[in-house]
């Protein structure tokens, strides 16, 4: 399996007084394919490992690679660049823009990386399609349920079709069987050898994955691969 | 990794930048009527003041012909009055239309009654003139009649429009009287401004045999009026010193009040100045409003700004993007702001008689300050936006 994303020996500490220590000494490889949960205590750094291993935020030690390349040393729109290509975000709070409709809010998916608009638009809709909202195109958020949102929200952050696609707390707003549905949809994901990682602390739902990474105070504490898709590890 | 650089075209920038005010349509609407109110007031005071001038050139231009002769000094000087040929000769010049003349009546002063003290001229002059005067100049009389072959024999007194006012009279009835040099005149009437000859509407306008007989006056016209053909006014202004009095022609002053006029007119005026820095002002505080919006924008918006550095906007996307929205906002102002303006201008236009000017000129510097205030209000907010981080912003979202 190839590596897509490896997260070595990585720390997060937030100034201040006292200086809160977020994540201590971090590593992760994330391969194609993979189905990794991300779980652990409120305040255990599951999010912020996140957010570091998505290049939203920059470690205070170690180092983030993304396709062999040291993310350290580049520039900000270098970095962008690299979320735009190869990185997809879905959010407990779906972070729909209200007045878009359906087509819209994913097409945005595909803003940044210098797609012209009539191919984000096809891809858009080829995304919607996918993930079964076919036939709420020109729905805008407020006209859907809470499931939907999500999955449009899913259809953006894979239009692009990334190397990896974070998820954070992606069924922290939804209902059971609307979540499952949309855990189900994350899972399918890495069946087109997408990396899927997801922060949860719903047993249930990192169930779901093939790999359990349990944090605590910013440490991992345990990482145990179940099953990987292809080839035994 | 891809070596070619992404970039936000200009047609998504404006499409969202667009997208962000139409979700917020009235708080737009809003604040961009600052910008719309100081650019209407810039653009309308300069349309108005382009229209009036516009009117006034072209009222210039149909009487470009009249020429003034005045009695001047001499190379020692000494004043030199025009001799009592001057008229005659002048009228003798083929283009010359019409000549009329005025006598300055020294020494005398005109009082409402015998009562009111000799010092208290109020500034007003005795002239002595010629029934043909009026059409001469294109003046018109407000009230009662001017001079006639008649009524130039008698202490008979026609008003200049200014003279009629410091005098308090306002009609004219059979008894309206004023005391001229020891005696009352009757007035027989007031006359409308004249503006070419804004000397007349100073005056006390008496005819030449009363003035002779009653006033003293020798005779000596002091100033000339004449229209030539609109043509000709130059050949006629380099003989007519000559013609008027040959034998001392540099003591001869020919002026042509039309020019002077219109070069009056075509400079500005300092209310002009003043209404353009009340608009500009109106303009500051509109782009300051347009500042605080964005702001305010920038604060409730941090999710969608976390969310596009999620999707793979760099910080000069984000910037660039509330850049854009500051920018449409301001020059939706300075657009509204150019039309209000514009329809002021028409309406006081329409309204006073005038032919409608809209200089493009300010049309221009009104979308241009509107864009300066709009980049000037949209730099703090972008950079605001763009230096949060992602990650911050999502979180606080």
């Amino acid at each position: 399996m190839t590596e897509l994303l490896t997260v070595t020996g990585v720390g997060k500490t937030y100034p201040g007084a006292p200086p809160v220590r977020a994540l201590a000494d971090v590593t992760l490889t994330l391969r194609s394919g993979e189905r990794t949960a991300i779980v652990g205590p409120s305040g255990s750094g599951k999010t912020t490992l996140l957010h570091v291993a998505g290049t939203l935020e920059r470690p205070t030690a170690g180092s983030v690679r993304i396709g062999g390349e040291e993310v350290s040393g580049l520039s900000d729109a270098a970095v962008s660049r690299l979320r735009a290509r190869r990185l997809g975000f879905v959010f407990q709070q779906f972070h729909l823009l209200d007045h878009l409709d359906a087509v819209q809010n994913v097409a945005l998916g595909l803003l940044y990386d210098g797609t012209p608009a009539g191919r984000r638009r096809a891809a858009a809709i080829a995304a919607l399609d996918r993930v079964g909202l076919g036939g709420r195109l020109g729905h805008r958020p407020a006209q859907l349920s809470g499931g939907e949102r999500q999955r449009v929200a899913i259809a953006r952050a894979v239009v692009g079709r990334p190397d990896v696609v974070f998820a954070d707390e992606p069924t922290g707003n939804l209902d059971s069987a609307a979540g499952a549905d949309v855990v189900a949809l994350l899972a399918g994901l890495a069946d087109d050898g997408t990396a899927v990682v997801m922060v949860t602390h719903d047993q249930a739902v990192a169930a779901a994955m093939d790999r359990q990474v349990l944090m605590r105070d910013g440490r991992i504490v345990s990482d145990d691969l179940v099953v990987g898709p292809g080839a035994p590890r | 990794m891809n070596a070619v650089r992404p970039r936000l075209r200009a047609a998504d920038l404006i499409g969202g930048g667009l997208l962000g005010l139409r979700a917020r349509r009235l708080r737009a609407a809003l604040s961009a009527l600052g910008i719309a109110i100081g650019i209407a007031a810039g653009v309308a005071v300069l349309g108005i003041s382009a229209s009036s001038k516009a009117n006034l050139l072209s009222q210039l231009g149909a009487e470009a012909n009249l020429l003034t002769v005045s009695a001047g000094g001499g190379v020692d000087g000494s004043p030199v009055p025009l001799p009592l040929t001057a008229q005659p000769m002048i009228a003798m010049i083929p283009p010359v239309e019409s000549v009329t003349a005025v006598g300055y009546v020294p020494g005398v002063s005109v009082r409402r009654t015998s009562m009111v003290p000799a010092i208290d001229t109020g500034g007003i002059s005795v002239l002595a003139a010629q029934p043909g005067l009026l059409g001469t100049l294109g003046g018109t009389v407000s009230h009662g009649t001017f001079l006639n072959a008649a009524t130039a024999r008698y202490p008979a007194v026609v008003l200049g429009a200014v003279a009629a006012k410091t005098l308090g009279i306002d009609r004219v009835t059979p008894d309206t009287q004023v005391y001229l040099d020891g005696q009352y005149f009757t007035v027989i009437g007031i006359l409308s401004p004249v503006p070419l000859a804004p000397e007349i509407d100073e005056a006390a306008l008496v005819g030449f045999p009363v003035a002779s007989r009653l006033l003293g006056l020798a005779g000596h016209p002091t100033e000339l009026y004449l229209r030539s053909l609109p043509d000709q006014v130059q050949a006629v202004t380099s003989v007519l010193p000559f013609t008027a009095n040959p034998a001392q022609p540099e003591g001869v002053r020919v002026s042509t009040p039309s020019s002077i006029l219109a070069a009056r007119a075509r400079a500005g005026t300092a209310l002009t100045g003043l209404f353009l820095g009340l608009g500009g002002i109106a303009a500051a505080v509109g782009a300051i409003g347009i500042a605080n919006i964005m702001v305010i924008s920038v604060l409730e918006r941090r999710g969608e700004i976390g969310l596009r550095r999620a999707l793979g906007a760099a910080r000069w996307h984000v910037a660039a993007q509330f850049l854009t929205e500051a920018l449409l906002l301001s020059v939706l102002g300075g657009v509204i702001g150019v039309l209000l303006g514009a329809a002021a201008t028409a309406g006081y236009a329409v309204s006073a008689g005038q032919p409608v000017v809209l200089p493009t000129a300010a049309v221009a510097v009104g979308l241009s300050i509107a864009l300066g205030a709009g980049a000037l209000a949209g730099a703090y907010p972008a950079l605001k936006a763009a230096r949060l981080p992602p990650a911050e912003a999502l979180r606080s979202a």
